[in-house]
């Protein structure tokens, strides 16, 4: 804090909670800005009702879009298994997700 | 795009002080003391006047000099610490109750219930006695003593040190009672690798060479009741023939100071009508007698009827020798030295940590009374008083009683207490106190509201000027305090 000087315990105890708060919420509006991974969408701002080209499209609808998007392109921390680390081969029988999509397992990393 | 900013700002719950030229603000929903600079000064400045939107403050700070980025900060750190509110910002909860099985710090042994002196103001013998010792016993016997240890030990938790306080009627009255228990008390704690500590409560009468070294040797913390030099010792703290005490305990206290070394000896003070030349009464205690510490507190009535009841000009005159005193505090502190005046030291040591009560004290929570029969009681002042038992040494604490008591004695279920900013440090004030004054433990001390927001802003105000020009001593006044 800059303006405000704690000049007791309670004070201080006060000062250090807001200061771990704000270390470990990087929000995107702030620099530095956080990692951006390539894939789904780069436009973030104020949210995902568009893709960077304005239109819908590119965004992670349907689902089999998310599922794929997030597993093999942009190591997006969802409920999917990682193509990166873990499961290379998750998708590997599953060619078409609309129709193939029973295919796909449950993974236990 | 960026959507703005539409929150209506306002000033929290904050009390303001300014010392050595510095404005600080006192957060009552923490406890908590902030240093201001002139911007965070400016914003409470421009909220004193009214709500004001977001953008109204950013303008009005803009307007004062300010960059649109420091004006940004200014109300980010604000609103952070919740000296300033927006409609939708939560406040901040207020203490919650402490846990049930909140471990037991302190006993307070009531050894007998007898004295041989007969102080006029007395609480436990005077008009305004609450206690009912008819058909109880008089003594405390040593196997009730002895349980009352283990019980202190068994509910304790894992606390590392434990502290039992020597109490009466007059303690000395039972010095043999005591003797043993101090010895089987440290074989106890010895037994279990803790600590347990001891200090006593005594009028002085009885003190002699033997008891003196006895204390010493033990590091057993003495408290002397005592009201200041021969005329005002002797207007209320008597033989029951009505003869003066100062005589008797003179030539034992000058004893006493010279040959206990081992833990500080304090004077404790009642101040009662007529006795309430404050500045003389502490030169004499601390430079002739030579007490480490005094403490002062008007004395417990029901009103102001009592011969000894202090009325608004006593206050007054009081407050004054309070002020002079503290005064004398800070000077000493400044320059790296300890005061004896307890009722300042006991504030800074509260503020130095920022508490926050939910109840006045830790009676009922940490703090128990024992009678001589063995009934437990919130604290000493409520000893052998049947509408307060809180059970008994031998069966343990009656927790529905404890619950009703302690749930009164809340700080939130004070209502007059919600507005006002002193609330952190007083909580309400002394549950005993309440009780005579209110018949309720769980009422507002009314009638001190205005004493104790006066002197909690002198000495916040003190605090601040120390935290300016002499943090150092703050630090080491923590250390001595045990705080840190």
């Amino acid at each position: 804090m800059k303006h405000l000087k704690p000049i007791n315990k309670k004070a201080q105890k006060i000062e250090e909670t807001i200061t771990s708060v704000e270390e470990d919420v990087v929000a995107l509006q702030q620099q530095p800005r956080p990692h951006v991974p390539m894939g789904c969408t780069l436009s973030f701002s104020p949210g995902w009702e568009v893709d960077a080209g304005g239109g819908t499209a590119g965004l992670c609808q349907p689902v089999e879009r998310d599922i794929y998007d997030c597993y093999v392109t942009c190591f997006w921390p969802v409920q999917v298994p990682d193509h990166v680390n873990y499961s290379p081969d998750w998708a590997s029988n599953c060619a078409a997700a609309t129709k193939d999509w029973r295919n796909l397992d449950l993974v236990f990393p | 795009m960026t959507t703005m900013l539409a929150h209506r700002y306002r000033r929290g719950e904050l009390h303001e002080f300014r010392s050595s030229d510095t404005d600080f603000m006192y957060l009552v929903s923490a406890g908590a003391i902030f240093a201001l600079d002139e911007g965070t000064r400016a914003v409470l400045d421009l909220l004193g006047e009214g709500e004001m939107s977001h953008e109204e403050l950013a303008t009005a700070l803009a307007g004062a000099g300010h960059s649109p980025a420091d004006a940004e900060d200014l109300i980010r750190e604000l609103r952070q610490v919740r000296a300033i509110h927006s409609e939708q910002v939560t406040t901040a909860p207020a203490p919650s109750a402490p846990p049930a099985d909140y471990p037991l710090q302190a006993l307070v042994l009531n050894v007998t219930n007898q004295c041989n002196l007969a102080c006029t103001y007395c609480y436990e013998f005077g008009a305004d006695k609450i206690a009912t010792p008819a058909g109880k016993p008089k003594y405390m016997a040593l196997e009730t003593a002895k349980s009352s240890v283990d019980f202190l030990l068994a509910g304790s938790g894992n606390r590392e040190a434990v502290h039992i306080t020597f109490f009466g009627g007059e303690t000395l009255m039972n010095f043999r009672l005591l003797r043993d228990v101090v010895g089987y008390a440290n074989e106890q704690a010895a037994a279990q690798g803790r600590k347990i500590t001891f200090s006593l409560t005594t009028n002085a009468t009885l003190l002699t060479d033997e008891i003196i070294d006895f204390l010493s040797d033990n590091a057993i913390g003495v408290t002397v009741s005592m009201d200041g030099p021969a005329e005002m010792q002797d207007a209320r703290r008597v033989y029951k023939s009505g003869k003066g005490s100062y005589a008797v305990i003179e030539p034992r206290l000058r004893k006493l100071i010279a040959r206990h070394k081992t833990r500080a000896i304090t004077a404790r003070v009642t101040l009662t009508a007529g006795v309430t030349d404050v500045i003389r009464i502490y030169r004499h205690l601390k430079d002739d007698i030579g007490f480490h510490e005094v403490g002062f507190a008007p004395v417990t009535t029901a009103g102001e009827e009592r011969e000894y009841s202090l009325n608004g000009d006593d206050m007054t005159g009081v407050l004054a020798g309070f002020h002079a005193l503290a005064d004398e505090w800070l000077d000493y502190a400044l320059h790296g030295r300890m005061h004896g005046f307890t009722n300042v030291s006991e504030t800074i040591g509260e503020l130095i940590q920022g508490t926050n009560k939910s109840h006045p004290c830790g009676a009922g929570l940490g703090l128990l009374g024992v009678s001589p029969s063995g009934d437990l009681s919130p604290c000493h002042r409520f000893t052998d008083a049947d509408t307060h038992t809180l059970g008994h040494i031998s069966t343990g604490i009656d927790q529905g009683k404890r619950e009703d008591f302690l749930s009164r004695g809340h700080v939130q279920a004070k209502y007059e207490c919600q507005s006002c900013w002193a609330r952190p440090l007083c909580a309400g004030g002394c549950h005993h106190e309440a009780f005579v004054r209110y018949g309720d433990t769980g009422h507002a001390n009314l009638h001190y509201c205005d004493w104790i927001r006066e002197w909690t802003d002198t000495c916040l105000k003190i605090y601040g000027t120390l935290a300016v020009r002499n943090p150092g001593f703050l630090e080491r006044f923590a250390e001595r305090k045990g705080l840190s």
